[in-house]
């Protein structure tokens, strides 16, 4: 790591740590701009990764030799890491899981399903990825509860009234994301949480974009479940994390049956085992959490606060450069927003911009991100989406503001 | 630039800007949305058949330059064709795009479908390409539903 203590941050600081940013792509720098989608990863959790693999290997929570201990042991500082991070009280309550879309449906099936009834309302956000809206929407089809959406305004804001007024005797739960996947937006969630828990209600906040630009402390948020993925915070895929109140996360059936889940079988009746392992079934992604736990320690040698005020000035200098282009329109203006700018070209579809900047070197996320009906919302097909990490500049944006130019030439 | 040239030919520019036989068939014979659920690209082909003679073609929708004036350039290619000729020359068309083997041999055949040959260049893209011709197969082969590229 080439910095640790700066209150003044710099994404040229920290580039040298993602070894891909070195190359060319059709003979042009990369112009990593798709970290919405996935983040980069630092050499430091690519070594932590092959580390494991090299000396550590082997099952964890089972044999009693000296690997599988190792195995166990990094695994569970990786737990205990993560813990610390998001400022979860214990350990025990950060379930590690393949990603955001499997701790949502975790949730969806071991609380709502044995939950909801017929005439229940779930309510959901309109900018939710799909990822936190169908495993509702089946949800909803099984118990018969009713799903309902909390409305936004043409920034991309929601109506905090209009939730508000949303509850009722028979509203029986809250999944809202953090931070808009095509947006940006940054939903008042502390807000959000206080007015469901005046109601009675828990939430679930979806924080795979929250994650890798802000510091989360889920008891700030008072946040009864919080779900990420370790891959958009520049670790691995396959691997997550839900974090849950732990008297929910008692009082809540297993996700799935299997291995490392049990206290004791028998052929007829299981003891489930104590948390996190409950919510564990079968050999997890080992390497994964192993490969989280470094890139939690990549983070915490970083200065947050320097890192957030860097990305909000990219944040501002690209909607400069880009507002100033004839024919741009962002769609996403909301006042509180994270890195991330979609945006429409008058005249071009976004698939062709996506081709043309890629011939460029740089790369953006085309399409409708996951969030349909988002898109229905503000009535278009599609996005091209820009997405900023701590290790873009200025200059990249420029190339974007460039390559964007470019598109326009090529359609007139 | 050369390779991005060669996808946003003068015909491909053309036809995404003015789109031959776009719109709608009143009383069409066969009608059938076509639908790319990667890109959200979708149209809807109207066909009036006399036989097995393509007699009139239109097309409703929206997507990529790419998919637009693919579907703008099959509708003036396939009109007044046989069932049997548009579907060879999706045959061809598709080894086209996909670069498979030397379409180009058969230039003629092609006409400005050969437009098309950037494509092969772009994987990414074919489907863009693809999508109105799949759907007119659907039509020509089934009847009224939906196809998508998937």
């Amino acid at each position: 790591m080439t910095m640790k203590t700066a209150e003044k941050f710099d994404g040229t600081q920290v580039r040298g740590d993602f070894p891909i940013l070195r190359q060319r792509v059709n003979g042009k720098p990369l112009v990593y701009l798709d970290n919405a989608a996935t983040s980069q990863k630092p050499q430091a959790v690519i070594d932590a990764m092959n580390r494991y693999y090299l000396e550590e290997n082997s099952n964890i929570h089972r044999g009693v030799h000296f690997l599988s201990d190792k195995a166990t042991q990094s695994y569970e500082a990786a737990r205990t890491a993560i813990a610390r991070f998001i400022n979860a009280p214990a350990p025990r309550q950060v379930i590690f899981v393949r990603g955001t879309t499997e701790a949502v449906n975790l949730v969806a099936a071991s609380y709502g399903r044995v939950r909801f009834r017929e005439g229940d309302e779930v309510l959901v956000s309109a900018m939710e990825h799909h990822s936190n809206l169908v495993p509702w929407q089946m949800v909803c089809e099984q118990t018969g509860a009713m799903l309902r959406i909390i409305p936004m305004n043409d920034r991309g804001e929601l109506f905090i009234d209009k939730y508000e007024k949303m509850f009722n005797s028979r509203t029986r739960f809250v999944a809202v994301v953090h931070v808009s996947n095509v947006l940006g937006t940054v939903n008042p969630v502390a807000e959000i949480i206080r007015i469901a828990h005046g109601n009675g209600v828990p939430v679930l906040v979806d924080g795979a974009q929250a994650v890798p630009h802000m510091r989360v402390d889920v008891r700030a948020l008072d946040a009864d479940f919080y779900a990420f993925s370790g891959h958009k915070m520049f670790g691995p895929t396959g691997v997550g994390v839900l974090y849950g109140r732990e008297e929910l996360l008692e009082a809540m059936p297993p996700y799935q049956g299997g291995g490392d889940m049990i206290k004791s079988v028998t052929y007829h009746k299981t003891v489930y085992n104590d948390l996190p392992y409950k919510f564990e079934a079968g050999t997890p992604n080992i390497v994964g959490g192993v490969g989280l736990g470094a890139t939690i320690a990549y983070l915490e040698s970083l200065s947050f606060g320097a890192v957030a005020a860097y990305e909000n000035d990219l944040l501002a200098y690209a909607t400069e450069r880009l507002a100033e282009i004839p024919g741009l329109r962002i769609i996403g203006t909301a006042r509180e927003k994270a890195s991330v700018i979609s945006f429409v070209l008058e005249g071009i579809h976004p698939h062709d911009i996506g081709t043309i900047l890629d011939d460029d070197g740089i790369a953006i996320r085309t399409g409708h991100h996951c969030a349909q009906p988002v898109m229905q919302c503000f009535g278009i097909p599609a996005t091209a989406r820009a997405s900023f990490a701590l290790y873009n500049t200025k200059h990249e944006i420029d190339i974007l503001v460039k390559g964007i130019h470019k598109a326009q030439k090529v359609f007139s | 630039m050369s390779a991005l040239r060669e996808l946003y030919q003068e015909v491909i520019l053309d036809h995404n800007k003015s789109p031959r036989n776009f719109g709608r068939l009143e009383h069409p014979d066969r009608k059938v949305d076509g639908y790319n659920p990667l890109c959200g690209d979708h149209f809807t082909i109207f066909l009036k058949l006399n036989g097995d003679v393509i007699e009139d073609i239109r097309f409703d929708g929206a997507g990529c330059a790419i998919s637009k004036a693919s579907a703008s350039v099959m509708s003036s290619v396939v009109k007044g064709k046989t069932i049997a000729e548009a579907e060879e020359l999706f045959g061809l068309f598709h080894r086209l795009v996909t670069g498979e083997g030397d379409p180009m041999e058969q230039v003629e055949r092609l006409g400005k479908l050969a437009a098309f040959s950037g494509v092969s260049e772009f994987p990414a893209r074919v489907k863009c390409a693809t999508l109105a011709w799949h759907t007119l197969h659907t039509a020509l082969r089934t009847g009224e539903h939906r196809t998508t590229t998937e």
